[in-house]
């Protein structure tokens, strides 16, 4: 059941700004900074953060549309180039307006040269039903359909050329609230079906907490927080998990009525940090928190978790 | 699921066109004009009662009448028949001259956007050094350099319009190249081939359709200038901006001379310039209500 | 059964009004119909919609595409192109001034000055080519008689309102230099800067990262409570709505199809929709279950169907449903209205 699919090891990505006239860039943006990842068969990895921690980046790198600039991705498949697909977050814009759906749903095949119209239409006609789609509709252009309705199509296209990894790029942001419960019903039933592997970016930490197995939290490049859902959700242990997690409303709670703090604004990422890349905005700071933190696993859980803190990724003689 | 209607689409389309049509008094404006003009010029052996090139020197620089309803001009030619024979010749430089600059200059365009680099940045360069001269100047240049003849004025109109159509194709191109469906097929193996003949192409299509309409008018017009300045059709073919010059000596007294095919002039541009802004905003996505 | 009058439900729920007087409702939307004419025939955008903000109060709107809230924020400002709309039947009154009689020059006066809105992109609203603080100081001075430098001040002030660090510095910067939490303060700041009565924010933190829109949200408070500014916020997001809104109305396909006190609403939700809306929440499911999810598709509003307009999709559709359900009273929760045959008559469960 869990075999690795995927393992992404000590992955750097760093971007080049602001060339200079003689063409060499005079900073960098330092978009992914040492993320070790395995992804298991089967499963779905949820990845959470806000602007700028790099999950697009790493969606990028999964798909291999940007090769790292350190670290290696290494595939368990025996042969050939691992076959992921994509769904984004915007079905208007992922989806070719002046296509007709069946070619839309159907085109990694015509990218491999098959082109042969009667085989695509059933083949789309095959896919449409099993996302919910009517076949009849397969004639018509996006901008005919609600925006679920478009990310059905997304997902059908997604599936065409049976997948190992379907990377699911905040795939219900876009969508009203009634869809997405339908879209989230759909993604469940095609793993079970097809046995997917779903990695699951988001910045909605309630989709997340539905649909992954496993939790990545990053910060500034780096993943801060990993393990399972239940457990990285119950205990947040990295004070950034205790953050976000604390700032997402729930439904029944009103706001605090705390004073309005300063905008808490991420650091760019040109300059990294030297020590916790946290450091800035963390409340427990301590003596340790001067120096690059590494993922260590927390030796008292039972399954792999693991923080990015020197401070909580242990627990205190106390149990705390 | 969206309720269909049993109507027949072609029927359906020309109905909602009509519809579009309505709100837009002026372009429906420009339709007329353009449909009169080009009708007129198609059936001008129909309606020209004289042959336009007949010497009539008993008849010369007569007032309009019924029998010439534009008047003659000093060599007695009707000129209501010129009028529309010139019509073939300005309509149809008008729209060579679009279809051929937009053609070429689109695949220029596309091309460059979707190599870039090097070759994008010689190509773009090029285009800024044909661009840095005025244009009626370079095609009074280019046409007096290569001839006069009206198929020389066509190349030397096409020449300077081309650099218009590959700058939008190439913007047009970069755009496209970075919507969220190239990335979906990028992802799955799609080269550049692929996504040019797929996704660009049909995509930046409508704004160059729209130039290409507007540009018509214009050319009508550059032709016309290189006519009047005696570089394109030569006589004693009838050309409107050749009528033109030669009515000016006859300004004063002779009015029917040049200002008839300055108004044909005149309807015909003003009619395709009234259709491409029509169908700029029929194109224009912003007119969908939310 | 007669549909609760609006001001007497109003007045119940809402925070008593100062001097013991009935208050001017700062928006009052009677009745509103509008539609948009489209090719043959019209999109009805609002059918019968009544809202209420009273001075000072916090008040949400929650639907999804189509429900007709963004139509309704845009219509309190008149911002719709004149010639696109038809209104059929109903007012929209700010502070007791008729809206859609209102001549376009006056409407110029209210926008900005008694009335403000802030938008989901605010890097779409704030001119990319002005430094921010230039466009709060032409704002000001152009419904104030300041001076350059006292509108200056005033900016200044206005920016360390929005707990930004280094208020002169920002006063200086291009919106592009800017994060989308700072820009959306700018908003605020903009919005706030002529004391308006009334807020409308559309969509304010649906763009914003979570901890961002948190203290967005908890500035958009404090700000409202100190200049006595009514807010009505349109958003999708039923848990910023329960955190942030005193009272709420649900809307679906043009209608308010309920409406009440926040908590009694999501506690108690009496309109299917409102229940399929908050049972298809994630937050309210177990991990890895299915969601229950709302039957069917937002019915086209060029062709709504007779009758209840959630009608094809809701799980107690019945006889009476052909016909339009007023917004009535429960019986316990007299400042809770649904629209509704089948639950408007359910007590509340022990």
């Amino acid at each position: 059941m869990s075999d690795t699919v995927l393992t992404l090891d000590n992955i750097h990505v760093r971007f080049p700004l602001n060339r200079n006239w003689r063409g060499h860039p005079r900073a960098w943006a330092h978009a992914l900074n040492g993320v070790d990842l395995t992804v298991r068969r089967g499963e779905t990895l949820g990845v959470v953060g806000e602007s700028g921690c790099g999950k697009t980046t790493l969606a990028q790198v999964l798909l291999s549309l940007q090769q790292p600039t350190q670290g290696q991705l290494r595939w368990s498949r025996q042969s050939g180039r691992p076959n992921v697909q994509i769904v984004f977050q915007d079905p208007q814009s992922s989806l070719d307006p002046r296509l007709p759906v069946w070619r839309i749903i159907t085109e990694p095949s015509y990218v491999k040269g098959q082109t042969a119209e009667a085989a695509m239409r059933a083949h789309a006609a095959r896919l449409a039903e099993q996302v919910g789609l009517a076949p009849q509709s397969l004639n018509r252009y996006p901008h005919e359909f609600s925006g679920g309705q478009r990310q059905r199509i997304a997902i059908a296209r997604a599936l065409a050329s049976s997948p190992d990894v379907i990377v699911l790029d905040e795939p219900t942001s876009a969508l009203d609230i009634s869809v997405q419960a339908q879209i989230i019903n759909l993604l469940f039933s095609l793993q079970r079906e097809h046995q997917l592997t779903y990695i699951l970016i988001s910045h909605n930490v309630s989709v997340i907490r539905h649909m992954s197995n496993r939790i990545a939290v990053m910060y500034l490049g780096q993943i801060v927080e990993l393990g399972e859902t239940a457990t990285v959700l119950a205990q947040r242990r990295h004070p950034y998990t205790r953050m976000l997690l604390d700032a997402v409303p729930v439904l029944g709670t009103p706001l605090p009525h705390t004073d309005v703090a300063a905008i808490p604004e991420l650091p760019g990422n040109r300059v990294l940090p030297q020590g916790c890349f946290f450091l800035d905005r963390c409340a427990y700071r301590m003596q340790g928190c001067g120096q690059r933190q590494s993922l260590t696993s927390v030796p008292a859980g039972a399954s792999a978790h693991c923080v990015r803190c020197h401070r909580f990724d242990h627990d205190e003689f106390d149990g705390k | 699921m969206a309720t269909t209607t049993a109507v027949s689409p072609l029927f359906s389309s020309l109905a909602y066109f009509w519809y579009q049509l309505r709100r837009s008094p002026m372009m429906l404006l420009g339709l007329l004009l353009i449909t009169l003009m080009c009708l007129a010029a198609a059936l001008a052996p129909l309606l020209a009662v004289h042959d336009p090139d007949a010497i009539d020197l008993g008849s010369r620089l007569l007032p309009p009448s019924a029998a010439h309803l534009f008047g003659t001009d000093e060599v007695g030619r009707d000129l209501f028949s010129r009028v529309l024979y010139g019509g073939r010749q300005s309509i149809g430089v008008g729209i060579f001259v679009a279809f051929m600059a937009s053609v070429i200059g689109s695949i220029i365009g596309c091309f460059s956007g979707i190599i870039g680099r090097m070759v994008d940045t010689l190509i773009m360069r090029l285009m800024d050094i044909v661009l840095s001269v005025p244009s009626l100047v370079l095609t009074m240049a280019l046409a007096a350099a290569l001839g006069p003849s009206l198929f020389n004025a066509m190349i030397a109109i096409t020449v300077v319009r081309i650099p218009y159509y590959v700058r939008l194709a190439r913007g047009q191109t970069l755009s496209i190249r970075e919507m969220a469906y190239v990335r979906a097929a990028e992802t799955f193996g799609a080269g550049k081939p692929h996504i040019v003949r797929w996704h660009v192409l049909r995509n930046a299509l409508p704004p160059i359709i729209v130039q290409m309409t507007l540009d018509i008018g214009n050319a009508i017009l550059m032709a016309a200038a290189l006519g009047f300045i005696g570089l394109g059709a030569q006589q004693p073919t009838a050309e409107w901006g050749a009528m033109i010059a030669s009515g000016r000596n006859y300004l004063l007294d002779q009015w029917w001379y040049s200002t008839f095919p300055g108004v044909a002039i005149l309807m015909t541009a003003i009619g395709f310039n009234l259709v491409g802004d029509g169908v700029r905003d029929m194109l224009d996505p912003k007119q969908k209500v939310k | 059964m007669m549909p609760a009058r609006q001001s007497d439900t109003m007045l119940n729920a809402a925070t008593t009004p100062p001097l013991g007087q009935a208050a001017v409702p700062v928006l009052d939307i009677d009745n509103l119909y509008l539609e948009f004419p489209v090719y043959k025939g019209a999109i009805r955008a609002l059918n019968g919609v009544s809202i209420q903000v009273m001075p000072g109060e916090i008040v949400g709107i929650v639907g999804e595409s189509g429900s007709g809230k963004s139509v309704t924020a845009m219509m309190s400002m008149r911002l719709i192109p004149e010639n696109s709309y038809r209104v059929r039947t109903g007012s929209i009154r700010k502070s007791g001034r008729n809206i859609l009689q209102a001549s376009e020059k006056e409407m110029r006066h209210i926008r900005g000055k008694d009335m403000a809105m802030i938008f989901q992109e605010p890097m779409t609203a704030l001119n990319p080519t002005m430094k921010v603080g230039r466009q709060i100081t032409d704002l000001i001075r152009r419904h104030t008689s300041l001076s350059a430098g006292q509108a200056r001040e005033h900016a200044i002030a206005l920016l360390r309102d929005m707990h930004i660090a280094d208020p002169v510095q920002i006063f200086d910067a291009y919106p592009f230099e800017l994060s989308g939490g700072m820009r959306q303060r700018i908003m605020i700041a903009l919005a706030f800067s002529c004391e308006p009565s009334l807020l409308i924010a559309d969509e304010p933190t649906t763009a914003l990262d979570v901890t961002v829109q948190k203290q967005v949200l908890m500035l958009l408070r404090e700000r409202a409570r100190k200049t006595g500014t009514a807010i009505l916020l349109i958003t999708h997001d039923m848990a910023v709505v329960s955190q942030f809104c005193e009272r709420v109305y649900v809307m679906y396909a043009g209608s308010v199809v309920e409406q009440g006190i926040t908590a009694q609403v999501i506690d108690r939700p009496a309109h299917p929709y409102t229940r399929g809306l908050l049972g298809g929440l994630p937050e309210n499911a177990e991990p890895g279950a299915p969601l229950q999810a709302i039957a069917g598709q937002v019915p086209n509003l060029a062709d709504l169907p007779g009758g209840c307009a959630f009608r094809n999709r809701c799980p107690l559709q019945g006889e009476p449903c052909s016909q339009i359900p007023p917004l009535m009273p429960l019986a316990d929760q007299p400042g809770h209205s649904v629209a509704c045959w089948m639950t408007a008559g359910e007590a509340a469960h022990v």
